[in-house]
């Protein structure tokens, strides 16, 4: 099952521990860690479901390409790192 | 007198007290993180506050006890955009407006218990009726033919900065919006008329100059005593209404200069108002960098340079379109600086202390 971290100022704000999770896509996969944790969306995506403009998601230390989509394909023992974008701060 | 102040600032919101020994900095909230609006809602004593993070987006956060702690309230949020919605290209930059939050821009009570507005940037409309739990898009006005000509000034995209409330009427709003000038709705937001007759663009071709659809007011604030007379800083000037924002008149003999972005009316004189001077344009400083807040007490015949406690030398201090209060007692007034300091008179702007030289850019005062 892939992973999914995040940054830890994440837990600053909101509960985002890092979670094993079911799903073959970036989409997929994000979307069972806020199916648990149901208030980290809105820090990481925006409202209309977009990666927010200085959040980045990894893939295996890749930055996804597919940012409105998020349908960047994960493998089963991918890791998913989503963290601050340096372009924000 | 007011005892409370709110400051949303670049790194938090702080909170200042007046004690027997004057106006002190208490409390900080939200360190590190932007805060460009709030709202005391003395209705229900609570205090709303937009927090914008630099990386996580804005969140909505509400104490009801006056900042010691807060709760998470619902952010607005811009509906699905459609897969067919033909993008709305921002004329003066020829890019695509954003369909999505940028800003919380502006925050005020509606006329019921629990009503609030909100506007922001890109140029969304939002209605509360339950103290911001939630909010509902204004379509009428996000859908408007209309908005495709409108544009940022000052800020990339358009947005609503100003929202006035009918006393008299809750039904009745008036929106100022940079840029595209004012827009009125009679009915709740059923419907909405570009107005603003008499204003004056200088930064347009002379013959869109008078457009009421491009215009740039940087603020306009309703007198509470008589709530058809309302005030307008512009980024052409200062600008009186008399008749609830359809015709203006602009007013001319203002010195140091009629440039600003703030203005502030008297809760009980329509008369009075307070602005704060600025070199327009390529400089945006004060004049002759001497800080200084102009007043008229006389609908704006005659006005006063208000200096006494603000510097006179070397002095870079710009405020924003929220950065200027006056409290319900119209004597106790702020007012917060891009360079972080912040002033409170309470003898009507006759005179000036400086609450601090050292805070983060200020962008939103208001007394509690």
């Amino acid at each position: 099952m892939p992973t999914v971290e995040f940054t830890v100022n994440l837990a600053h704000q909101t509960q985002a521990p890092k979670c094993r999770v079911n799903g073959k896509n970036v989409r997929e996969c994000l979307q069972a860690v806020f199916d648990q944790h149901p208030a980290l969306r809105g820090y990481v995506l925006d409202d209309q479901h977009a990666v927010r403009q200085h959040v980045v998601v990894f893939i295996d230390g890749t930055a996804i390409r597919d940012r409105r989509t998020q349908s960047d394909a994960v493998k089963q023992d991918s890791e998913l790192f989503v963290m601050q974008a340096l372009s924000g701060g | 007198m007011s005892t409370k102040l709110y400051l949303g600032t670049r790194k938090g919101l702080l909170e200042a007290v007046r004690g027997p020994q004057g106006w002190q900095i208490s409390r900080l909230s939200f360190l590190g993180i932007q805060v460009p609006m709030l709202l005391p809602d003395a209705r229900s004593g609570t205090l709303h506050a937009a927090v914008e993070h630099g990386h996580f987006g804005t969140k909505m956060h509400a104490s009801r006890d006056g900042g010691a702690t807060w709760e998470g309230r619902a952010c607005p949020t811009y509906p699905p955009k459609p897969e067919d919605y033909a993008e709305i290209i921002n004329p003066m930059s020829q890019e695509p407006v954003p369909w999505t939050l940028k800003k919380i821009w502006a925050l005020e009570t509606g006329g019921n218990d629990g009503e609030l507005w909100c506007g922001t940037i890109p140029g969304g409309l939002f209605h509360s009726t339950d103290h911001g739990a939630s909010w509902q898009i204004v379509r009428s006005l996000w859908d408007h033919p209309a908005r495709a000509k409108w544009f940022g000034g000052g800020a990339e995209w358009p947005g609503i900065h100003s929202i006035l409330v009918d006393p008299r009427d809750r039904r009745r709003l008036l929106l100022a919006v940079s840029c595209a000038g004012l827009w009125e709705t009679c009915d709740n937001g059923e419907s909405w008329q570009n107005i603003g007759q008499g204003i004056r663009a200088e930064f347009m071709p002379p013959d869109q100059a008078h457009d009421p659809g491009i215009q740039d007011p940087h603020r306009i604030a309703r007198a509470a005593s008589q709530p058809d007379t309302l005030w307008m800083q512009h980024h052409n000037g200062i600008f009186v209404s008399h008749d609830s924002g359809r015709n203006w008149s602009e007013i001319t003999n203002v010195t140091p200069s009629a440039f600003g972005f703030a203005v502030a009316v008297h809760p009980q004189d329509p008369q009075t108002a307070w602005f704060i001077p600025g070199i327009k344009d390529e400089f945006r400083i004060p004049c002759d960098a001497a800080l200084c807040v102009t007043r008229t007490r006389d609908g704006g015949r005659t006005w006063e340079q208000l200096r006494n406690g603000l510097p006179q030398q070397h002095a870079y201090h710009l405020v924003y379109r929220h950065g200027l209060d006056v409290s319900a007692d119209g004597r106790t007034l702020a007012f917060g600086s891009t360079t972080g300091s912040v002033w409170i008179s309470e003898d009507g702007g006759d005179s000036w202390q400086r609450l601090s030289a050292d805070l983060p850019p200020v962008y939103c005062v208001r007394f509690g």
